[in-house]
This record gives C-alpha cells, structure tokens and sequence, in this order.
C-alpha cells in the first residue's frame, strides 16, 4: 500500500508526539464533527463507509451505533483495548506508536454516540502502554482536545483508561463491561445489548482500538473514499498480524481481500527452512484450520470469501503452520490456551474445555486411541451452539477442524495405541 | 493503610468513575494494594471494601479471577513467559524451559533468594517478537522481546540487582 | 390477568400465558418440565448451566407479503432456529413453536447432563441431598445413562469447606448455577457470596466476617440443586426418606413464616423422635418459600435435657417433682383460696392456650395479662391490615411506612419483602431515632430525635386531619418530605415497634398511626393497614383472645398480693425489680418450658410443651391466623398449656370441655366476632401458589415444601367489617432525664433468650453484652472502643466494654436486649470509664 491509513507511525515514526500529530492533520476529523456535525450525520457517514468492527465479528460499525436506545443519557463509549486472542498484536502496534489517532477515533466515535465519558479497557498486560497512554490524554486536555467545551461548543468528553487484570475472555464486550464495572470478569446475557443496557446498565458503545483508529481518515477523506479500499462488503484498510512459522512475522496494513497468498508469500516472506505451508489459522486460536491449498492461498482476505472456504476472517491474526507441525499437537495447544480462559459460567465451555483438554493431553504424548479422538469429537460438536458466549464455540473450531480435515496427524499419534 | 498513605491517589481513582459506581475502582484499587505489599492480602481485601462500600467477599472474589493479581506474595519478579501456541510455534517452550533449568527452579516457582519466579502464561501479543517474556513486579509490568537465553539471564541479573537493593 | 395473553404450543399443546413470560414457565404452567438448574423462578433468568434447552420455531413470515407462508395442507410453515435456545431466558410470543420432549432437545440436554457430571464426584450415597435431588433426578430423567468421561481427570476438590458456622460447602459437588450466589445478591442483599478463580475452577467463597454473613443463609441449601451447600446442623444427619414431616409455623417472631419439621427417632436420644431439620413451607403471602436462619436453626431448645420434664410442688424452700394429679390439685387448691387471682402470658403461646387462660383467670375474677412491653394489639385488630393482603403485591404507586423498629433483627422475612417491595419501586419511608438496615433501602429516612416518635406520628397524622388539635403538630422538613411520598401513595401499610420507645409511648404512636391510616383513607381493605411488630410471634393472638399488655396493671397485680398464673414468660428474669413484686405473691403457678427464674420462685410448676409437640393456632401480626402441627412426641410428661389450664379450670369447678385444641378453636370462633367462621378445618385450606414448588420438580423451586396443610386464614379488621376507626390520638408525654446519656435496649435476632441460645450451630453468633456508644460521646467521656465501662440501672450496677459506633447517634446507648442488662425500655443513665 502506497501511504499507511491506520499505521502511520510507518510513514512518520514520530507521530505519536501530539505536535507531529497535528501536523499532520490531527484532530481536523473530530473538530469538523464538533463543529460542523450532529451526531446522527456523522452515524450515518460511518454508516455509508461500510465500516465494519475490527475486533473479530465484523459488525457494521455505524449500525451498531444507531442501535443506542434513544433519549436514554449518560452514555458511554468503551474502547477494547484488550487484545488477547492468541496471534494478535494490532491493536498494541496502534496504541503504542500511533495513540493520537486512536484517541481521536475515540473522541469522534463518543460524539456521535453523544457519550461524555470513555473508557479505554486495556488488558492488564499493558501497564506500560497505558501510562503512556493517560499521558496523551492528559495532553489532550492541556490543549483543550478533551473536557468541557471542546472546539467551543458545549460538547464535553472525558477519557479515562482502565487497566483489566489479566483474563481473555474480558475482551468479549459483556465481560468486559463487567470487568469495568469491578465484577468478575463473566458475559451477560443478551439481549440486552451494550447499546441498549451496557456500562452501569446505560446505552454503551464497545469497539475495538483500530475500528476507532479509522474514524478520523473516513471524516476528514469521507466515507466513499473509505468504502473504495477493499471489497465492497469488506470495505477499507486491516491490519493483518502475522505470526507463526512465517519468515518475517509481524503487522500488515493492507486492504481487505488481499489474498492469503499476496500477504504470506509477498510481504511475509513465505515459510522459513523452505518448508511448505500446511495450514493457516486467519483469526488466531480461534480458528477454522484452513489447509495451506492453492484454493486457500488465492482466496481474498475478506470477511465474506474466508467464511465460504469454511473459516472466519475474525481479528485477521493468521497464525502459520508449517509442514512439521502436528494438528493434535496444536490442538492441544489452543484447547489448553481455552482451558485456562474459560470463564466458568457456563456448563458446555467450562465441563468441555477441560474434558478436551484432559483427552488431547494423552493424545499428544501418543497415548491416545482413535477411539479417543472419536470421543474428542463427539465432546467438541456436543458444546456447539450451546455456550453463553463465542469462547466456548471458538474453543471447538480448531479441534473439529483439525479432526476433519488433518486427519492424519491424528492417525500418526494414535497409530501405536491404534486397533 | 492504603487510604491514609495514597489518599490523593486513591480520589484521583474514584474520580474516574461515577460517584454511584465506586465498585468500578476495585481493579485499579487492587493494583494498589498490590505495589504496597506486594500481592493481595485479607487485610488490603477488607480496607478495599471498606473504601468502595463493598462486601469483602465482593472484592476479595475478583483476585483468583484475574491472573495478574496475587493471593500469595511469590517472587518480587514474576518472569512470565508466552508459551501459547504463536509463540510455542517461534520457540518458546524450549526458551522457557531452558530458562528454568538455568535458574534451577520449575514454573510456578521462586528462586532461593525469593526475587525471582517463573511462571508459564498466555498470549501477551507479542507473538511476532517470540520468544518473549514480561516481567510482573509489584509497581508495574514490562515487556521483554526478541529474547535469548543470554539476553533473558542478563535482564534477570539486573533484577536480582535491584531486588537485593530494594 | 390484565396483561396481554399470548398463545404459543409446546409440545403439540396450546398455551395462553402473559406476554414476557419465560418459556420454562410457560411450559410449567401446562405441566410441562423443563429441568433447569441456575433458573430460579423467584431470580432473574442467567442463562449459564444450559440445562433448558428447547427447540424453539416460530412461522415462516414471507418477507414480501408479510403473511404467514402455508404448506400444501394449509399449515403453517414453522422455521426453527439453527440453535437449541435456553427457556429460562427466552420470553414466549405469539404463534411461537417450542419443542421439548424432540429428539434433538432431548440428546443437547442429556449432552449438558453429561458436562455436568464430568466433574461432579458422584458421591450420593453420603449426600445429604441424595433422595431429593435434582441433579440425581435428572440424571435419571434427562442424563445419558453413562459417562464417558475418564474418572481419573476427574478434578478434585475439598470437600468440606466451612462458609462460616452455618453453612458447609462441598466444593465437588457445586455445579457452578450461582444459585446462591444470585440469592444473597439480589434476593437478600448481603452479597457475601462470589465465585472466585474461573473456569473449571470457579468456586464458590465468603470473605465476610464470620463467614456466610447473612440472616437469611440456610435458604441457600434448599435452592441448591445439589449437595454442595448443607448446614451444619443437618450434614450427614439423615437421609431425607428416613425422615417424617410436620406442617409448622415459626414461634420466633410475628411473621409467622410456614416450615416443616423433619423429624427422625434417634438413638441418642433413647429412640425418641427428634427435630432433624426445619424447612421452609411455602406461603407465598407470609415467607414466600424462605425463612431466616433463626426459624432454620434455632429450635434445638425443645429437645434440651434442661427443659422441664415433671410437674414440681413447692416443699419449704425446695420444688420438688410431683404427679400431674398432685400438682394440679395443689395448684387448684392455691388458686380457689386466693383473695385474687391473674394471669400472665407470653406471647410464644398459643390462641387456644391465650383464650384458656383468659377464661379460667375471668372465671376467678381475674385479670388475665400479656407480658410485652409494646401496646397496639387492639388498635391493630381495629385497622390492621385488610384481608387478602400480600406484601408482594405492592408496587410503585404504594408505600410502606416503618417507624420504630429494626425489621432485620426483629422480624427478618418482613425486613427481606418490605427491602424488596422498595426495590420494586414502593415508597418507604424508614423512620426512627436511629439507623437501621432497611435505611440503605428507604427512599426516604425520616430521622427523628429519641423522644420524638409520637410527635413525628403526629405531625404525620396532621397533614391528613383537619381536626384543629392538631395544627399545632405541623409539620416541617424532615417529615414534609415523608407527607408528600405519603400523599401520593395507592395502597399504605404502617409497622410500627418499639424501638426507643417506652410502653406509654407505643400507645400513643400506634394510636396516631392508626389514626393516620384511616385519615388517610387507607383502612378496611388489602394492602392496607397497620402491623404490629411484636417481641414474640403470637402477641396478636393474645390481643386477639383478649389479653393485654400493661406493665401498670401488672405491677397492681402485684401490689394486690394474691395468687398468679404465669404462662410461657419469665418477667422475674427480663425485670429483676419485680422479683420481690413476685416474691410477694401468696400463691404462684408457673407453667414453662425450663426453670426460669420466674419458676424457681412458684408454689407449682408445670412442664409445658414447646409448638414442636403439639398443635394450636397462631396470629401472626398480619393478622393471619395459622395452624401448626405436632412433629414429635410429647417431652417428659409436659402437656400442652391449655390443657393445663382446663384441667385446673375443671378441679375449680369451672364448665370447661376442652378435649382438644381444635374444640377450644371452636369456642374461639363462636365468641370472638374477627375469628367468626373460622375452623381447623379452614385454616388447612390450601389454594394453588406460584411458582409451584416440591413435588418431582425440586430442581425448579427447590427443597422448599410445598403447601397442602394450609395458608391459613386472613382476619379481617373490625374496620373491613363495617366499624370504621375514629381518629383519635394522645400528646406525647416527654421522657424523663435523670443522666446525660440514654440506654436503648434494642432487638438482636440471635438474642440470648432461652428459645436461642441452647442451639450449637448459633453459639458463636449470639449477641454479647457491649454498649455501643458514638464517637463524640465517647471521646467527650474519655471512652476507648474495647474498653469497660460502668453505669447503674434501679441501683443495680453493670460493667460492659463500650464499642465506638459512627451510626450510633450522639446521646443514645444501644444495647441488646437479654445480654445481661435489665432494661425492658429507654433509661437515662450515665456512663464512665472503668478504672
Ligand atoms: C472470547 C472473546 C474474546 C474477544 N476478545 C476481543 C478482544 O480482545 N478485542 C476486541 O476488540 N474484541 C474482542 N472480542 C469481540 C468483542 O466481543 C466485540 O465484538 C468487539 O469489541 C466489538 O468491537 P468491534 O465491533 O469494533 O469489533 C472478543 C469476543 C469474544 C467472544
Ligand atoms: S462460553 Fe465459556 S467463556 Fe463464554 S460464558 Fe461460557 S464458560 Fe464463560
Ligand atoms: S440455562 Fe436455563 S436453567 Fe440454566
């Protein structure tokens, strides 16, 4: 991509001193929103961007926000800034190098949901980059960016940051807003929604970190400009995180529906030791397994074409899978990343996780039967469609997948044992 | 006393959230009580409450929850290694487990001296930077990328450096 | 019902329930059931243990036309959902298709019953749930008949995990619904219970100090749907179908909550049935389906060696045993030679036992007394509350007025529906000279100095009368305030007690309060009136059948010398100043349960029965009137008071044919014109409640008993019967100061009177004597909290450790009555450090 929209830091490394920020167009976005806008046209621009949330279910961003109950106040904008799903390391990038932007993404999207307080949920992790962070902000208060009677309206918005304590499944937006509110860490039942009952039970928006960071580029360049990039439901800039057994692991901004095989073999560099490509995991540990088939490697990174070859595109986090590696190995490893993070509340996730996880023990050490992968398979449908939350179905996706279609590294560990 | 001793830090806490939804500073509060006596105590769990109008049991509930807060006191530095599965797939079980074995310890335990302990954890969003660590110490946590054996041993010395001072 | 009916089908049959009803219920309500775990009906739906999976369809709508799409046979098309939805949260709605019993529903639920027992130990044999559980039963019904599950991943956990005094946990057999979790939150309001670490490891906690810090904890081992929580007392017991039952109603307070007692012959008690266990009954009018853990636990009493077993006579300075026939002749012999005769009563007594007494006492001329210290109980009987009334069914609109009493200590069920009527939206308005639990759920505190009660009531009362009295009562902020919440209000129900209050000033209040029910047009209909909060739990019937309180009258009694019946009280103990009044007496017949200090001074003693052996009738101070039910065999040789009495009242000749406490109930019926109609018969009369509880069902209500013996019968107010109440009021008479300070005894659920304090698992909670004084008076004293103080009473001087209180207000100390302090009602004392 010629010029960087959401990682600008690549383009001008000191962006994230407040000075170069402004020189660079900083805070244009939300002044003209401020002073020029009602909140409803700029819900509509986002609307019309096609802006779809980055934080891995792809949501139309500007519908969500037109979904607050109305006349219902105060309200509240929480930024997800928790980032934990194994492969993921976008939103860091953006906070770390670019926060001004993000900060202003806040700043617009508050506005438009007529909020006077935010909230940055960081994950607890982020110590470091959340005092960073409470340092913009308090800069942005020197220079009258937030407060009361910002751009001299009547418009008044605060940004805290809240530090979480170190949990996943605080990044699901229910449980997060639990977590805010000083709770255990568990989703809600919905409905009702966030926008409807979410922090202290008022109208809340929730969007992840680079859904916001768009919102100054799609007001100062408008919404076509916006909905041109990418494909026509898939619309604008990603960042694809890349990471696994890939030669040169890290960030990609690029448009929706690149191809698995222009990011991986292009900008990635392909696999390392001249392996070949077995598999890709596109959303993280919470992937559908795609082999690594030309099939998968010339489909479009969008959220429409990924689904059809059977996975979702999610937070785009692909995690490679070389040649070597063996899928009940893998599986064993997500299961007991969700083993650990489920939340407990629900019986499927919080009985099935552990039970999976105390099968796959045994079968990666070879200790396995095929009888046992047939049990493991019947453990994983069975929790399907029945979790109170998505961690529960993100947790089967890679064990049925990798069941079905890598049969043979299961065979391969079960083959002693095997009858 | 943590409400005598950080008052003013603990008002700028409150001030963040909305004077009916004090139970919304118990996190940041924990923190806090964490940096004063190095993990979550009985006795900082009821002053919490006391502050927040709280049960105990409703502050003191949280801190099994969420993994970065402490019922028992451990090292002073918790040295916390990725081993999920992007960082696992980079090299990193092979990294923690040397680490141990050079420091003599197995996760989940402290070093002699009670300075250093080594745990294994989740996904820290590191995972282009494997192997990686941070390292939780009572007044923060830091990140640690891109890392060696030797680079990790000599971020390592530095804290046993600073533990002893301490 | 007014809200709209919505028609949906259940497995093949029509229902028409309200709009917003919840699937599970909807199902219920037909006959169907879901089995459920984390759903209570009296909780908000969560949604988490999954159990409720149902197939839900609604018909195909076709997006152009709008219209329903039809098959070729003119059917309906229904379209399922892709996923298998949870009942408990999902509300019905119109045309909707749930399908229950499909294979597909079927197999997801047996799947859950497997998860479920993953983890759980399977260890029913030693359960004390086993037999009446709902996750053995489902098992059975719903569960797949095997696991697969390796039993050596099996996690395992302690097992035996005290959560205070009163409640154990089995941390194995928790299946993580957050029942109770959910019921201290938001049924109760002491959230002393969480889940802490997560996952697999999700475990249920108590920080709170003692642990499990609640009046209302044992409620939480009945909703448990397994055997994870137990109490102590019950734990490894008995099994629940070695066990009888009995239909009972709590003796502890004026609630008068419904309860079962089950009981077992034990061998360590020499073959003799014994209370196992008390239960709740649901009454969904009175307790719903809870009780307080004072019901729950405090009953040991009745099976305590130090009770009475054998009459006793007076020889010289010693009583010793006699026979029935000895004693009640001596006692008869007294009584006829006596130049006058009265009775005393306690309020733990039965109606039958109140009208024996007041008959064979009127019969010798005499005046038969309650022993209370609060007036009111004919006021209450003019203007109480009308019939039909149900605390659950107030809402926004109407208003609770509590003045002068601690519900929390005094009377806990009402405290937990008055809390969550407000939280409904009822206007309440909370007043006393102090703060009290039910203040964090007022919408309104009326604060009032000690002393001042009556005059508040009456500045109260003006703002409804125009009498020209009482203008000089007007009213100024703060109880303006309490006037307007009052003004608006649909429906009112005033408690009154007698907290900070002399008995001359509880006359007065209940007097202006009643006044201001009927100024205010809120008498003669449900949902309306005044309730007393009395000490003990049938002062009403007593009232009722004619006795009063009056510590004046008593004390001329007294004075006359003469001879006294004193029944199931012990005023020598709770008034060491009328000891000599007693010692006085030429002739004393005390009829009890223990040798109090009251029996250790008469001529006869009689061993009575506790509510536990025998039946009768109680008048809770809703005025409705309750039955109870023998549950063991008789104690020793001690006998129910009215037949006592009757046999007394026969050897003095009197025309008495007692045979039974059910033909004394007909004597009542006949000549107390509110008790008109009423039967045994009626009062065992049962109606169906929501939800429905008991039965195969445990799982949805709980362990909680259902209710065949009867919900008792409601008394109508003279004020309903067509005698409207004249308003009418009394000035308030100043309190005397003779010290600086004032001493408030006050109410402690787990006081040290002899029904509480011989129950082991209560010990550790009993209150102890402190004087709980404010920090300015302390510090103004030169008063440490910890430290001992002295003060005098009567002559009689007392060394206590003073505690420092913020919520103590300046000028009062507060103690807890029957801690070692005689003081029946505020004394001006002084205090000073101990040297
Ligand atoms: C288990 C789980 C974990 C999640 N973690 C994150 C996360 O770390 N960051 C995030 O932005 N969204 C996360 N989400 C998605 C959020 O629930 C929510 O959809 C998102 O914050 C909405 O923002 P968006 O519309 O801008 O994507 C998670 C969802 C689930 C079910
Ligand atoms: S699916 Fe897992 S994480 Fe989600 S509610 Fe259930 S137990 Fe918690
Ligand atoms: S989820 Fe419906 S009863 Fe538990």
């Amino acid at each position: 991509m010629a010029e960087y929209i959401l990682l600008r830091n690549r383009d001008i490394p000191a962006i994230d001193k407040l000075d170069v920020y402004l020189e660079h167009g900083g805070f244009a976005a939300f002044k003209q929103v401020v002073t020029e806008k009602q909140p409803q046209e700029v819900i509509e621009i986002v609307k019309v961007s096609g802006l779809r949330g980055r934080g891995g279910a792809g949501f139309p961003a500007g519908v969500k926000w037109s979904f607050l109950t109305p006349n219902v106040f105060p309200r509240y904008v929480v930024a997800n800034a928790d980032e934990s799903e194994p492969g993921t390391f976008k939103d860091r990038e953006i906070l770390e190098r670019n926060p001004f932007q993000f900060l202003e993404g806040v700043a617009i999207c508050s506005f438009a949901a007529q909020a006077n307080t935010a909230y940055v949920y960081c994950r607890g992790e982020f110590w470091d980059l959340a005092q960073t962070l409470e340092q913009k902000i308090a800069e942005l208060y020197e220079r009258g960016f937030l407060g009361e009677n910002i751009f001299g309206s009547n418009y008044k918005l605060d940004i805290f940051v809240h530090l979480g304590a170190g949990a996943y499944i605080c990044g699901e937006e229910t449980a997060l807003l639990e977590s805010l509110e000083g709770k255990l860490g568990q989703p809600r039942l919905r409905p009702p929604f966030p926008a409807a009952e979410g922090l202290f039970a008022k109208p809340t928006v929730v969007n992840n970190v680079e859904t916001l960071t768009n919102l100054p580029p799609i007001i100062t360049r408008g919404a076509d400009w916006f909905a041109s990039i990418g494909t026509e439901r898939s619309t604008g800039p990603k960042i694809f995180c890349l990471s696994g057994r890939i030669v040169r692991p890290g960030n990609y901004e690029l448009p929706l529906g690149t191809t698995f095989r222009e990011l991986i073999f292009e900008h990635g560099g392909g696999i390392p030791d001249g392996k070949s490509i077995k598999g890709i995991m596109p959303a993280g540990a919470s992937s559908a397994i795609l082999p690594g088939t030309d099939e998968v490697l010339d489909t479009p990174m969008d959220y429409e074409s990924v689904a059809k070859i059977g996975s979702q595109l999610g937070s785009a986090s692909l995690i490679i899978l070389d040649e070597t590696i063996n899928l009940g190995w893998l599986a064993y490893k997500t299961t007991s990343f969700f083993k650990h993070e489920s939340c407990g509340k629900c019986t499927p996730c919080r009985e099935g996780t552990y039970w999976m996880y105390h099968i796959l023990s045994r079968v990666k050490e070879g200790q396995g039967s095929p009888e046992d992968v047939e049990l493991l398979r019947e453990v994983a449908q069975g929790m399907e469609g029945k979790c109170l939350c998505a961690l529960g179905e993100f947790a089967i996706m890679p064990v049925l997948t990798s069941i079905e279609r890598f049969q043979l590294d299961y065979e391969a560990l079960t083959g002693k044992n095997g009858s | 006393m943590l409400a005598e001793k950080y008052n003013q830090e603990i008002d700028q806490i409150l001030a963040k959230y909305p004077p009916e939804e004090k139970r919304a500073a118990v996190l940041p509060l924990l923190y806090l009580a964490q940096r004063e006596y190095g993990f979550v105590s009985i006795e900082a769990i009821d002053e919490i409450a006391k502050l927040l109008e709280l049960d105990p049991t409703q502050v003191g509930g949280l801190v099994g929850f969420y993994t970065l807060l402490h019922e028992h006191p451990g090292g002073t530095y918790k040295i916390q290694i990725c081993t999920d599965l992007p960082c696992a797939l980079r090299g990193a079980e092979e990294f923690a487990g040397q680490l141990c074995e050079n420091l003599g310890i197995q996760f989940g335990e402290t070093t002699e001296d009670g300075t250093i302990m080594v745990e294994e954890v989740k996904c820290l969003a590191g995972c282009d930077r494997a192997p990686m660590f941070q390292v939780q110490e009572p007044d923060g946590i830091h990140y640690y990328e891109d890392q060696n054996i030797e680079s990790a041993m000599g971020v390592i010395q530095e804290l046993r450096k600073r533990g002893k001072r301490g | 019902m007014s809200e709209p009916l919505v028609t949906l089908t259940i497995d093949g049959i029509e229902v028409k329930v309200p709009a917003g009803t919840l699937i599970v219920d909807a199902a219920k309500r037909v006959g169907i059931d879901i089995p459920v775990f984390c759903y209570h009906p009296k909780m908000e739906p969560v949604g988490m243990c999954r159990m409720c999976l149902v197939e839900v369809g609604m018909p195909k709508v076709d997006r152009q036309t709008g219209e329903k799409v039809l098959d070729q046979s003119g059917q309906t098309v229904i379209e399922f959902r892709p996923k298998l939805e949870t009942s408990c949260t999902t509300p019905v709605s119109e045309g909707m298709h749930v399908l229950v019993s499909s294979e597909v529903a079927q197999q997801g639920r047996q799947q859950i019953v497997e998860y479920i027992l993953t983890s759980h130990p399977l260890d029913c044999p030693i359960c004390d749930k086993g037999g009446e559980c709902p996750l053995q039963n489902q098992t059975i019904t719903a569960g797949p008949g095997k696991s697969r599950f390796l039993f050596e991943d099996k996690k395992h956990l302690d097992k035996h995990v005290p959560l205070g005094d009163l409640i154990f946990l089995d941390r194995e057999r928790c299946i993580q619904c957050a029942r109770c979790v959910r019921y201290q939150e938001l049924v109760v309001d002491d959230p002393v219970l969480a889940f802490a670490e997560r996952g697999r490891s999700l475990e249920i906690v108590t920080f709170s100090e003692p642990g499990f810090d609640s009046y209302f904890s044992g409620n939480t081992t009945d909703i448990c749907p397994v055997g994870a929580l137990t109490t102590a007392d019950f734990r490894f017991g008995a099994r629940p179908w070695e066990m009888n039952s009995a239909a009972s109603v709590c003796n502890h307070c004026p609630v008068g909550c419904n309860t079962v007692l089950n009981t077992r012959r034990e061998a360590s008690t020499g073959g003799r049935e014994v209370v196992k266990r008390v239960l709740p009954r649901q009454n969904e009018y009175v307790n719903e389906i809870w009780i307080c853990d004072k019901g729950r636990f405090a009953h040991h009493y009745a099976a305590s060696e130090e009770r009475l077993k054998t009459p006793m006579i007076r020889k010289g300075k010693k009583l010793v045993k006699a026979s029935w026939d000895q004693a009640l002749d001596h006692a008869a012999a007294g009584l006829k030679d006596a130049a006058s005769v009265f009775g005393l009563a306690g309020g733990r007594a039965s109606n039958e036992d109140f009208f024996t007494l007041n008959r064979l006492v009127e019969g010798l001329d005499g005046q038969a007394l309650l022993y209370d210290q609060m007036a009111g109980g004919d006021l209450v009987g003019q203007v109480g509350v009308g019939q039909g009334t149900n605390l659950s069914d107030l809402k926004a609109g109407d208003a609770i007025l509590v003045m002068a009493s601690d519900l929390h200590e005094e009377a806990p069920l009402w405290w937990l529906r008055v809390k969550n009527a407000a939280k409904r939206g009822v206007s309440l308005i909370v007043a006393n000279s102090r703060d009290t639990r039910l203040d964090d759920f007022a919408t309104y505190s009326l604060r009032y100095k000690l002393g001042q009660a009556v005059t508040t009531s009456l500045a109260l009362l003006q703002a409804f009368s125009r009498k020209r009295d009482l203008t000089k009562y007007k009213a100024k902020s703060p109880v303006l305030e309490a006037i307007g919440l009052l003004k608006n209000a649909t429906n009112l129900v005033v408690f009154y007690g007698r907290d900070g209050l002399r008995f001359e000033d509880t006359e007065a209040l209940a007097e202006a309060l009643a006044s201001l029910l009927a100024a205010s047009g809120h008498t003669g209909k449900a949902n309306n009136g005044l309730i007393a909060v009395w000490s003990q739990a049938n002062n009403q019937g007593a009232w009722d059948m004619g006795l009063k309180a009056d510590p004046r009258a008593l004390r001329k009694n007294l004075e006359m010398g003469g001879a006294a019946i004193v029944m199931a009280a012990n005023p020598v103990g709770d008034e060491p100043d009328l000891r000599a009044g007693f010692e006085g007496l030429d002739f004393l017949v005390v009829q009890d349960l223990f040798l109090s200090e009251t029996a250790a001074l008469a001529d006869v003693v009689f061993p009575a029965q506790t509510f536990i052996e025998r039946e009768g009738s109680m008048t809770s101070g809703e005025r409705r009137v309750q039955r109870y039910y023998p549950a063991v065999q008789a104690f020793g040789q001690s006998q129910p008071d009215w037949r006592i009495l009757s046999q007394i009242a026969m050897r003095l000749g009197q025309k008495f044919e007692a045979a039974s406490a059910a033909s004394i109930f007909l004597m009542i019926s006949e000549q107390i014109p509110a008790y008109k109609g009423i039967n045994y018969q009626t009062l065992a009369e049962v109606e169906p409640q929501w939800p429905p509880v008991g039965g195969a069902d445990l799982y949805y209500g709980g362990t909680t008993y259902e209710n065949y013996q009867g919900l008792g019968v409601q008394l109508q107010p003279s004020s309903e019967r067509g005698d409207p109440f004249e308003i009418r009021w009394h000035e308030p008479k100043k309190m005397p100061t003779r010290g600086k300070l004032w001493l408030i005894p006050v109410k402690n659920l787990y006081d040290r009177a002899v029904t509480s304090r011989s129950s082991p698992v209560l010990t550790d909670r009993l209150a102890s004597l402190s004087l709980r004084i404010n920090p300015d008076d302390a510090a103004r004293l030169g008063i440490e909290s910890g430290t001992t103080v002295s003060m005098s009473i009567n002559g009689t001087s007392y060394e206590a450790p003073a505690l420092i209180e913020e919520v103590v207000p300046k000028g009062q100390v507060i103690v807890d009555r029957s801690t070692g302090v005689a003081a029946v009602e505020p004394v001006s004392i002084d205090l000073e450090p101990t040297k």
